[in-house]
C-alpha cells in the first residue's frame, strides 16, 4: 500500500441532474429535497457517501484492502465478527465472543486498536469516512468509533429549483382484483428539470495519519469514484446526472495554509446573464479566482 | 485563569443533539459548552492542555430546519447474526434494507457564534510546554485557518468555518433581550472515571445574546 497522505485537502464538487430525482425526500413523498427557505435544492452528505461506496465496490469488487463495511445486503455484525477471526476468535455465540474479548483485553491491551487497524486496513470506506464499531463496545473494547479523514457537507444547488410531477400510467396491474377492474394504473415520478449542485469536502491528513491510514492510492480512488459516482447510478429516477468538475485544493502542510472557507469562497459559479430558466451546464460560468488562494496551496480541477 | 482567546465560528447548519431526543434529533437552541470544546480541540489540542469556554456570543437569530434521512440502526438483532452464522437455511446476507430507518433531525440553520474560551495546564503537559508556547500556536492555526481536522456543528455534515475574532465590541442578534432562559443544556461529558462517563448539565441563560458559562452551576 502507498504512503498516508501528508497534506490537508479540500474539495467543490460540482455536479448537475436533469430531468430527473437527485435524491427524494422520505418528509415529502420522495420528492426532491429542497431549502425551505431559500427554494434552493439539497443533496445530503450521506447520499453521495453512498454513491462513492457504490462506485468503489464496483470498481475493486471486494478486492483486498477495498471490502466495503456498509453494504446493501450484508449486515454489520457479520464484517466485524471478520474482525475477531482475525484476532484468533472463532466462537461464534455472542457471549462467549464477548467473554473471550475481554479475556483477550486483559492479557493484551492493545487488541482494540489491533481490531480497529485491521477493519481500517480491510475497508476502504472506514478508512475514508469511518464507522461506528459499537459491537466492541459490549466488551468494554473501545475499537468503538472511528474517524475518518474526508468530511462532506449538504450539496446544495447555485439557484433555485422546481421540482415538477409527472404522472405515468403502466399497462401490467398488480394484482388480479384489480386487473378486473381496470385497465392501467398510474404512477408518478418527480424530476427536477435542471440543477446544479455544489458539494464541499474537507479531508483531514492528521486523521489519516493517526487514525486510518488512508493513503495516496486512496485519495486518487476517491477523485475517481467522486468523478464517476453518477456512471455507475443510473437509474429510472435519477435521469441524467454527471459531475461536471472536481476542483480540488491541496494544501502545502498536513495543517493546511489557509482557511477553508477562503478556498471556497474563491470558486465562483454564476448563472449566465442572458440564461432566465438554466437548463444545462453551459447555462453556468465556473470561475475559480487564483488570486483569492494563497500561492502555496495547488489547485487542480478534474473533469 | 489560563489564557483566553475569541474565536468566530459559523456555518450553514448545526446540530447539537438533545440527548433526550437523540433518535430522531432534536438540536438545542444553541452551541454547547461541549461542541464548542470540540471546534477548539478540532483547531488544536494537546494532552497537556484542556479547554475551558467562557462565554457563548448567540449572533444569529435562532432558527429550525428539519432534515428526514435514511439511516442504518446502529446494531442488529444479535440472535438473528448469530442465526444466520450457524443456520444452514437462513441465508448469510441479511438484507440491510431492513436495517435501515428514517429518521428526521430538526437543525439550526444559519448560525454563528464567538466562543470565548481560555485553557488550563494539566499535568500531562512536557516540561518543555508552556501556556505562551500553546497561546503562540493557537494563535498562528486561528490566523491562518490551520486545523488538525475540520471542525464541525455537532455532527460531521455540518462543518464549521473558523477565524480568530478581532472585533472590539461582538453584535449579537438578542443584543436587546435582556434575558432568555434556554432551559436545561448538556454542559459537557464528565471523563473523571472512563469506565463511568456521566453527563453534566447546566441551566442556560442568554443575556443580551451572550451565555457566559463562568461560575455557572453544573448539574449532575
Amino acid at each position: 500500500m502507498s504512503e498516508v497522505i501528508k497534506n490537508r485537502y479540500e474539495f467543490v464538487v460540482l455536479f448537475d441532474v436533469e430531468n430527473g430525482n437527485p435524491n427524494g425526500d422520505p418528509d415529502a413523498g420522495n420528492m426532491p429535497r429542497v431549502d425551505p427557505e431559500s427554494g434552493l435544492g439539497l443533496v445530503t452528505d450521506v447520499c453521495l457517501k453512498r454513491k462513492i461506496r457504490n462506485y468503489v465496490e464496483t470498481v475493486k469488487e471486494d478486492a483486498q484492502g477495498y471490502k466495503i463495511y456498509i453494504k446493501e445486503d450484508i449486515p454489520l455484525n457479520r464484517s466485524d465478527r471478520e474482525a475477531c477471526a482475525d484476532m484468533g476468535i472463532t466462537e461464534t455465540d455472542d457471549k462467549k465472543v464477548t467473554e473471550e474479548l475481554k479475556k483477550l483485553k486483559k492479557n493484551d491491551p492493545g487488541v482494540d486498536l489491533k481490531l480497529k487497524d485491521y477493519m481500517c486496513r480491510n475497508f476502504y470506506d472506514i478508512r475514508t469516512f469511518g464507522a461506528v464499531m459499537t459491537t466492541f463496545v459490549k466488551a468494554s473494547l473501545n475499537c468503538g468509533q472511528v474517524r475518518g479523514p474526508v468530511q462532506i457537507g449538504f450539496a446544495r444547488s447555485i439557484d433555485p429549483i422546481i421540482s415538477q410531477e409527472v404522472t405515468i400510467t403502466r399497462v401490467a396491474i398488480t394484482t388480479e382484483k384489480d386487473a378486473e377492474n381496470k385497465n392501467t394504473e398510474m404512477g408518478r415520478k418527480t424530476i427536477v428539470p435542471y440543477g446544479l449542485y455544489r458539494a464541499e469536502g474537507y479531508i483531514s491528513a492528521n486523521l489519516a495519519r493517526k487514525i486510518t491510514g488512508f493513503s495516496e492510492d486512496d485519495l486518487e480512488l476517491l477523485w475517481e469514484a467522486i468523478l464517476n459516482m453518477f456512471e455507475v447510478d443510473h437509474s429510472a429516477a435519477r435521469g441524467n446526472m454527471a459531475v461536471r468538475e472536481l476542483i480540488v485544493f491541496k494544501h502545502s502542510k498536513e495543517l493546511g495554509d489557509c482557511p477553508a472557507y477562503k478556498l471556497f469562497d474563491a470558486v465562483e459559479v454564476k448563472k449566465n446573464e442572458d440564461v432566465e430558466y438554466p437548463r444545462k451546464y453551459q447555462d453556468y460560468t465556473v470561475t475559480v479566482h487564483e488570486e483569492q488562494i494563497p500561492d502555496s496551496v495547488e489547485v487542480r480541477r478534474m473533469n | 485563569m489560563g489564557v483566553g482567546v475569541k474565536v468566530n465560528v459559523w456555518g450553514d447548519y448545526a446540530l447539537f443533539s438533545r440527548p433526550e431526543l437523540k433518535v430522531e434529533r432534536y438540536s438545542y437552541d444553541i452551541i454547547t459548552p461541549s461542541a464548542a470544546r470540540g471546534i477548539l480541540e478540532a483547531i488544536y489540542w494537546h494532552p497537556g492542555m484542556r479547554w475551558i469556554i467562557d462565554k457563548i456570543y448567540v449572533k444569529n437569530p435562532i432558527q429550525f430546519t428539519s432534515v428526514r434521512r435514511n439511516e442504518v440502526k446502529s446494531k442488529i438483532l444479535a440472535s438473528n447474526v448469530l442465526q444466520a452464522y450457524n443456520g444452514a437455511d437462513k441465508p448469510l446476507y441479511i438484507s440491510t434494507k431492513e436495517d435501515i430507518v428514517q429518521r428526521a433531525s430538526q437543525l439550526l440553520c444559519n448560525v454563528s457564534y464567538t466562543i470565548e474560551a481560555h485553557f488550563e495546564m494539566t499535568e500531562k503537559a512536557n516540561t518543555s510546554d508552556n501556556p505562551g508556547k500553546f497561546k503562540d500556536i493557537i494563535m498562528r492555526r486561528l490566523r491562518k485557518g490551520e486545523c488538525f481536522h475540520a471542525p464541525y456543528f455537532g455532527c460531521r455534515e455540518f462543518p464549521a468555518n473558523f477565524a480568530l475574532c478581532e472585533e472590539e465590541e461582538i453584535h449579537t442578534a438578542y443584543d436587546v433581550v435582556a434575558e432568555k432562559d434556554l432551559g436545561i443544556v448538556l454542559f459537557d461529558m464528565d471523563y473523571s472515571d472512563p469506565e463511568n462517563i456521566k453527563p453534566m448539565f447546566f441551566r442556560a441563560v442568554m443575556r443580551q445574546g451572550v451565555v457566559d458559562l463562568r461560575d455557572c452551576e453544573v448539574l449532575r
